[in-house]
């Protein structure tokens, strides 16, 4: 039981990492929201989930059922409102004029790079 | 297993730096909220992590059912945090809005 809590500890921080890069070499706004949102809860759910498991291993008195619980609580809460977060600020970027790169942005400069 | 708690604990600890890079030098206001989202989430992680490793007390015990009541109240000022900062880019994303609209009409 140990050695799969470990494994999701470990899992979890490896999605952590994904989202660290994402948010730092990511152009835009919105593809930077993207990475954080998605792997920031899931690495979340995933620790969480061990520390659940290690909790477990651990033995079943009545102080250790409590922090159980609330670990389950923490757990579920994370996974509702993160996505709602990331939501709210994603249309709150939006609303506030952040247009996404494309394509269209890049082109201009490479002609006047080809012109110069 | 004290000991892998120690280790994956500073590990998160140096993947939260970068996330703070971001937040210093974030080209636009919703990156830095982003990056202090996701500096939040992670700070829950953190202190569930704290809590497992720290003993202290007569019989040695983890202080984990103490710290978990921190990172449950974290995750929840972490989330209405957020939630209004983002109502307040809305707002007054919007009052521009009409501010433009009702330019446009006296012009038209």
């Amino acid at each position: 039981m140990e050695i799969v809590a470990a494994t999701l500890i470990l899992l979890g921080i490896v999605f952590f990492f994904g989202a660290v890069i994402g948010l730092l070499r990511f152009p835009d706004f919105f593809t930077r929201m993207h990475a954080a949102g998605k792997g920031d809860t899931l690495s979340t759910v995933l620790i969480i989930g061990g520390f659940i498991l290690y909790n477990f291993s651990q033995g079943g008195d009545a102080a250790n059922w409590n922090v159980l619980v609330k670990l389950c609580f923490i757990a579920i809460f994370i996974m509702l409102t993160s996505p709602t977060s990331t939501h709210a600020l994603m249309k709150a970027g939006y609303e506030s004029g952040n247009d996404p790169e494309t394509l269209d942005d890049e082109e201009p400069e490479e002609k006047e790079g080809n012109a110069s | 297993m004290e000991n892998f708690f120690i280790i994956t604990g500073v590990l998160l600890l140096l993947l939260m730096l970068p996330v703070f890079f971001r937040v210093v030098v974030g080209p636009t206001a919703i990156d830095r909220i982003v990056g202090i989202n996701v500096l939040g989430t992670k700070t829950t992680v953190l202190l569930v992590f704290i809590g497992t490793i720290i003993q202290r007390g007569e019989n040695g015990g983890s202080q984990i059912h103490m710290f978990v009541d921190f990172a449950l109240a974290y995750a929840l000022l972490n989330f209405i945090g957020s939630l209004v900062v983002s109502r307040y880019f809305h707002k007054t994303r919007n009052r521009l809005a009409g501010s433009d609209n009702s330019t446009e009409k006296i012009e038209a």
